[in-house]
């Protein structure tokens, strides 16, 4: 994967990348020994709230709620950046985005920048543009550095460079950091990448960011990082230059009180992460931050999703990543599977709808429908109902004569009858009856369902269903 | 340049038009209708905690607990021995080149020892310090964070994350127990920059290790002022 941009347009369908990367053991390793990590923290700080249901609740609500005046509260973050001196700038897409960020980093007169980790900007390739334009972007965000001097890429929104372990960081730092003696401790990489970048954080005159929330009874921008190179990047350089998907706006501070607690908690597993920074335009006293401070809205294809009524709510994404972490086939294939810098389920559902369909269509089928992500989905988005809907819109996109279609539509019209749906598990118990070993496996299936046992097993379809089981239990009251 | 600069921004106003239109369009097709934004978001449902049951004194154990578990130290002190605790604190972590953000509570300072005070160095000036004291708006409990706004006392956002340790005045009568509740406080003073800073920088990117100060300080020191002792009794 090496140096080759995730790139929707250009990269392999997912089952064709996954059958390659379920070979690399030691990725999955790594994956699998990051995200149990993850997994555990998230779960030990998320007990820790008796309220944690209403809090995704109010989440939800507020996020569903700024989808629906998402013009009014633009138009009024609008208003409040720039009466704090921010100019705020709009891009109708990735190209506009890329074209605005390098005319505002030529104005500033450098030819470097410093960047805080930004999942927008790797969306728009943004470091490939700038460096078209004679501008040298540094990744500071310590995973993004390992990503950009390794010349690999993010696998993970939150952990990018959760796939690599120790050894292969140190093997990295030691070619490009011309350190041939550096230990291989976490703390040794650490200091290394102190060092490396602290010049850097203090001679280089522009920053570029992304955003975790924008604030638009203030005008504010939310940034929450745990290393400091954020903070070192919103407030050292004279120009900050910050992209924002549309989608990022909340309406009122007051709003933070929730989305402050589901984030971390989620995402890293911490009770808040070590750093959030709040900030209103520019400091009118000029002793504090950034003299010139610019924000880039991008629509990228988010009006396009806000269209559709069923797949609009993946635009509530926080980013917090605990989707990915709790999903059984990103946790086989990593994230590179997914030939976007979204992975995991919501990369599976945002991705295609970002490409408009037209790219990705194989993404809405890299899950199991499990709904292990919808379970720790902190605004409660129901990533499996958007999958199934996607799935829907592949199929039309294909047309009815597709083979996948018509399989399509037979299940579509089973799930949406219940008889049916009863009818169906029963036909189904029958028919695998010849295909069960006798441990009570099937390894393999006949015909287009053979794809999905050819790097699994299927256990057989239970004696009795759980319905069947809750209502002679008398349940169903 | 200046042409190109024109460019940019005339694209910019046409897009804004452009995607305005786009969100309004698409909001009333996914049957998303007109309504009262202010109206709508008051009448979200918000059942979640605001404050906690603990009584004043566990709020306060809550945080310092909550600060160790994140690698900060914590000491409460008595407000007529700030100063010497001060001093013993900077003894301990042997630092004598420190700065103080402008505006710190004077009697706070202790005698015989030299803060440089922050008066707009530059940030290689402040690179060169072994550490900075500051002042801080309030601290929360649950999540044990302190919270640092661009006023006096806490000075700008540069001096709290350059130097490598930082020592923080927190007072017991600002500690809240609830993140709600720290916002109610900053919805009153909402146009300071604001950090909140939840122990040292560390980071979890190189195999989950947490690793202390990758960017930011790497130690952070709290003083638990005791001001309200008519309260935590
Ligand atoms: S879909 Fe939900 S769980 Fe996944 S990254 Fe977004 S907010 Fe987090």
């Amino acid at each position: 994967m090496s140096g080759v941009a995730l790139d929707p347009k250009t990269a392999p369908t997912f089952p064709m990348a996954a059958k390659v990367l379920v070979g690399d053991t030691q990725m999955r390793k790594n994956v699998r020994h990051a995200t149990d990590i993850i997994q555990a923290k998230r779960a030990r700080v998320v007990g820790e709230m008796p309220d944690w249901q209403e809090l995704r609740e109010t989440g939800r609500r507020v996020r569903e709620h700024t989808m629906k005046f998402l013009d009014v509260y633009l138009e009024e973050f609008e208003r409040k950046c720039t009466a704090a001196g921010g100019v705020v700038h709009w891009a109708k897409d990735a190209d506009e985005a890329r074209q605005i960020v390098i005319g505002l980093v030529k104005a500033s007169g450098s030819h470097e920048v410093i960047k805080i980790k930004s999942m927008t900007t790797e969306e728009i390739q943004l470091n490939k543009a700038l460096e078209g334009a004679g501008i040298t972007p540094y990744e500071t965000d310590l995973a993004e550095l390992i990503i950009q001097l390794g010349g690999d890429q993010p696998s993970h929104i939150v952990v990018p460079a959760l796939h690599k372990n120790r050894q292969q960081i140190r093997e990295i730092f030691k070619r490009e950091m011309n350190l041939p003696n550096l230990g291989d401790t976490p703390q040794d990489l650490a200091d290394a990448a102190r060092l490396f970048l602290r010049k850097k954080f203090l001679t280089v005159k522009t920053g570029v960011s992304g955003a975790n929330f924008l604030i638009a009874e203030t005008g504010g921008v939310c940034v929450v990082e745990s290393e400091g190179n954020g903070r070192m990047c919103l407030t050292l350089p004279e120009t900050l230059i910050t992209i924002a998907g549309i989608d990022k706006v909340v309406p009122r501070l007051a709003d933070l009180e929730v989305l402050l607690q589901l984030l971390p908690r989620s995402a890293t597993g911490e009770r808040m992460n070590p750093y959030n920074s709040i900030w209103n335009g520019v400091d009118p006293r000029g002793v504090d931050g950034p003299k010139a401070f610019h924000i880039v809205l991008m629509d990228n294809a988010r009006t396009k999703v806000l269209e559709d009524s069923e797949g609009r709510q993946t635009l509530n994404c926080i980013r917090c990543g605990a989707c990915q972490n709790a999903c059984p086939v990103y946790r086989q294939t990593g994230g590179h599977a997914y030939g976007s810098v979204y992975a995991g389920p919501i990369g599976a559902i945002l991705t295609p709808q970002l490409q408009e369909m037209h790219y990705a269509q194989t993404l809405p089928y890299a899950s199991s429908l499990c709904g292990a992500c919808y379970e720790v989905c902190p605004v409660k988005i129901n990533i499996p109902e958007v999958l199934v809907h996607l799935r829907n819109r592949v199929v039309e996109q294909k047309g009815f004569f597709d083979p996948e279609a018509a399989a399509m539509k037979t299940v579509g019209m089973i799930f949406r009858s219940e008889r049916r749906f009863r009818a169906a598990q029963r036909f189904g118990r029958m028919a695998e009856t010849p295909l069960v070993d006798k441990d009570g496996w099937i390894g393999w299936l006949p015909g287009l369902l053979g794809g999905w046992t050819q790097v699994r097993d299927l256990r057989e379809m239970p004696k009795e269903t759980f319905r069947d089981w809750w209502e002679k239990r008398g349940g169903a009251s | 340049m200046g042409e190109a600069w024109g460019c940019v921004v005339n694209a910019s106003t046409a897009s804004r038009e452009l995607m305005l239109g786009r969100i309004r369009t698409a909001n009333a097709a996914a049957g998303a209708g007109a309504g009262n934004a202010a109206e709508e978001w008051a009448a979200i449902p918000r059942e979640y905690r605001r404050t906690s049951t603990l009584g004043r004194e566990a709020v306060l154990e809550l945080l310092e607990d909550r600060l160790r578990d994140y690698d900060a130290h914590v000491l409460r002190v008595a407000s007529e021995g700030v100063a010497a605790a001060v001093l013993g604190m900077l003894g301990e972590r042997g630092r004598t080149r420190m700065l103080a953000a402008p505006g710190v509570t004077a009697a706070w300072l202790p005698e015989g020892f030299a803060f440089a005070v922050d008066d707009g160095l530059s940030v290689e000036s402040i690179d060169r310090f072994e550490g900075v004291m500051t002042e801080s708006t309030l601290a929360i409990a649950e999540t044990g964070t302190i919270v640092l706004q661009t006023v006096p006392g806490q000075g700008r956002r540069a001096v709290s994350l350059v130097p490598d340790y930082h020592l923080c005045l927190v007072r017991a009568s600002a500690v809240v127990a609830t993140v709600p509740e720290a916002m109610d406080v900053l919805a009153t003073r909402p146009a300071f920059a604001t950090t909140f800073i939840s122990g040292p920088s560390a980071t979890a990117d190189i195999e989950m290790t947490r690793i202390k100060g990758v960017h930011g300080p790497r130690f952070l020191d709290v003083l638990l002022v005791m001001d309200d002792v008519a309260r935590s009794a």
